[in-house]
């Protein structure tokens, strides 16, 4: 006779049941393509019609990335150095608008909606296209006012001040990037706008009636209560930095592979890449959780 | 004699009480108009700091809508406009036949039909998929929940590009893992890799969406769900009659997000379809050189910047106007979810 299964193990079984999909999907579709990775990092890929065939080359495929390839080891650095100088200014930049967005006035939904609008026009395709399209302008010399609003007239408005050169180059840098900043943030700004609301009101009018001014609720209240979601953020930021399907390794990984040098150099170049990814995030999390306040 | 010292002490203290008093007074008065000198300057703080704000939002709201505003404006634009130092924002030849050229070149109708019924399927199904998976490691405690949670967390910091590579050759020789010969079936060009992939949760970002619904799940009350149980329903009638109603603001969210980062995917599409098929990724890479009849000296002409900008206003279109009926739940997402606590 057939024993009816307890409620605890019949929800258990349900666990698995629902948890299902995820579990054949990791194997066939996320793990398996991932260990293969690793062994087409060590080997040259040969395609034929009947499938592909291995021949095993060692540690040649890294030696060739990273001595041979021209442009790879300059993208993964560039990439590197970018995502550092980015990822601490967008958290930046989205905490200060979270801050201006959370406070009343005016229009406050209309300026929502306009800065969350890049997460829907982020569009790979559109980017690329946009790049290339910026190559013909200059070619032609026709329609450049940016450029010469951004670059030219505030260049040579620094020079007249007799700074020094390199200076006057890291604010240029800087003011090249802020387009770019502002339109990584969409997400970033929405996770501390709800993280300032979940801000219990009664501590801020507590430390109004003690007599604490604007400026020190900010940095003895607000800023160790969203400690927390900082380092969220961070994280967010950085794997969104590094993921992105228009970054330029990720494009470099996808394009050996197809018609470059091959699966085998392609994979290597991603194994080195998710390696330094996991380190950078290892070393935010390590460093940040120093400093981070947990209010339980 | 008492009296006489009494009435001293008494007149000593009417008077020591009068200063008092008037001390009192003049400290009152004083304090008056220092809250009137500080209100007055509360008021010119309260102005400045609507100033520099105004100046933010809208220098920032500048930077984010000018490319937006370029495109659209390029799109109405004859050829002559563009060359045309003095037009800049306002076309002096308004036209439309730059969206007439590129309605036809990007076969927009049949296009537009066949990229929506790809990340219609898509997004339904992780939706599906990852609800599912959220809900098994969110409401049940069984050996190895953490761990699996852990795994959906583990995928989004893997590069998709280390996954999609060797998963386009599996694809490419599908051989169903073992059960068809060898060389096994060829699955690219076709919606099946996406349909593979979004049903078991493992498509684009589909970590994401498990942490956050798992969150969701985790926050509903556990009285709902054991009142469900003690009128007899089993674990999948709760789950559909009971949970899911209360967890619709996360399924939206899920949705939206799916459908646009779908919509707007370049790499899973390029990769798997490899630059075919009648989607709109592939009618705007190619409609300006259909525009220009297949002449390859002058894309890079005015006219092929002209058509890309229209195609590409066109490709957007739909989700702008998505966006613009369903901004709110956008907006509020995250804080319906719950993400941050």
């Amino acid at each position: 006779m057939k024993k009816r299964l307890s409620f605890k193990q019949r929800r258990i079984l349900a666990g698995y049941l629902f948890s299902l999909p995820f579990l054949l999907g990791f194997t066939l579709f996320f793990f398996y393509p991932f260990i293969q990775a690793f062994i087409f990092s060590f080997n040259e890929l040969v395609i034929s019609r009947e499938g592909f065939v291995l021949n095993f080359k060692g540690f040649d495929n890294y030696g060739y990335i990273l001595n041979v390839h021209p442009d790879f080891l300059r993208i993964f650095v560039e990439t590197i150095l970018d995502t550092i100088t980015n990822v601490p200014l967008v958290l930046a930049f989205s905490f200060f608008a979270a801050l201006v967005l959370n406070q009343r006035f005016k229009g406050r939904f209309l300026a929502r909606t306009i800065f969350f609008l890049p997460v829907i026009l982020s569009a790979g395709i559109i980017i690329q296209m946009d790049i290339d399209d910026m190559v013909t302008q200059l070619l032609h010399g026709a329609r450049n006012a940016e450029l010469i609003f951004t670059g030219v007239g505030l260049r040579n408005l620094l020079m007249n001040t007799k700074l020094p050169e390199g200076f006057i180059e890291f604010i240029l840098g800087a003011v090249d990037r802020i387009p770019d900043i502002i339109r990584a943030s969409g997400i970033q700004i929405l996770i501390f706008l709800a993280g300032l609301q979940s801000i219990p009101p009664s501590i801020y009018e507590a430390a109004d009636v003690e007599g604490a001014t604007g400026w020190e609720s900010f940095w003895l209240i607000t800023f160790p209560m969203m400690s927390p979601i900082i380092l969220t953020n961070a994280v967010y930021t950085i794997i969104d930095t590094f993921l992105t399907t228009t970054n330029e390794v990720v494009m470099l990984v996808r394009d050996e592979a197809i018609m470059g040098a091959g699966y085998g150099v392609s994979m290597a170049m991603a194994v080195l890449y998710f390696v330094m990814i996991l380190i950078i995030l290892g070393i935010t999390i390590k460093v940040s959780s120093r400093w981070v306040f947990y209010q339980e | 004699m008492e009296t006489n010292t009494d009435t001293g002490v008494k007149v000593r203290f009417v008077r020591t009480a009068g200063l008092q008093a008037a001390d009192i007074l003049d400290q009152i008065n004083r304090e008056k108009d220092r809250n009137r000198a500080s209100r007055f300057n509360k008021k010119i703080k309260g102005i400045s700091i609507s100033i520099i704000r105004a100046l933010f939002l809208i220098g920032v709201s500048y930077i984010i809508l000018m490319p937006l505003l370029e495109k659209l404006v390029t799109s109405f634009m004859t050829e002559a406009d563009i060359f045309d130092q003095t037009v800049r924002w306002i076309p002096r030849n308004f036209t439309l036949d730059n969206y007439r050229v590129t309605w036809k070149a990007m076969n927009y109708p049949v296009s537009f039909f066949n990229t929506l019924l790809l990340t219609l399927t898509v997004s339904i199904l992780q939706l599906i998929s990852c609800t599912a998976v959220a809900y098994g490691i969110g409401r049940f405690k069984f050996p190895g929940n953490k761990f699996i949670f852990s795994l959906a967390v583990f995928t989004l910091v893997v590069p998709p590009t280390m996954i999609t590579v060797p998963l386009s050759l599996n694809f490419k020789y599908f051989t169903f893992f073992g059960l068809l010969p060898e060389p096994g079936i060829s699955l690219l060009n076709s919606y099946w890799p996406f349909i593979l992939i979004s049903a078991t949760a493992v498509g684009l970002r589909n970590g994401l969406f498990i942490y956050v619904m798992r969150q969701f799940f985790k926050g509903m009350p556990r009285d709902l769900e054991e009142a469900a149980y003690v009128d007899g329903a089993g674990v999948f009638k709760t789950f559909y009659r009971i949970m899911l109603p209360g967890a619709i603001p996360g399924l939206v969210v899920i949705f939206l997000f799916s459908f646009v980062w779908q919509w707007n995917d370049y790499f899973y599409n390029t990769i798997f379809l490899s630059g075919q098929g009648n989607f709109l990724l592939q009618a705007l890479q190619g409609a300006a050189l259909k525009a220009l009849d297949g002449d390859h000296n002058k894309l890079k002409s005015q006219y092929a910047s002209i058509i890309r900008h229209t195609g590409m206003i066109l490709y957007i279109a739909p989700l702008l106007v998505l966006y613009a009926f369903m901004q709110r739940y956008f907006i509020e997402s995250i804080q319906r979810t719950g993400i941050v606590g």
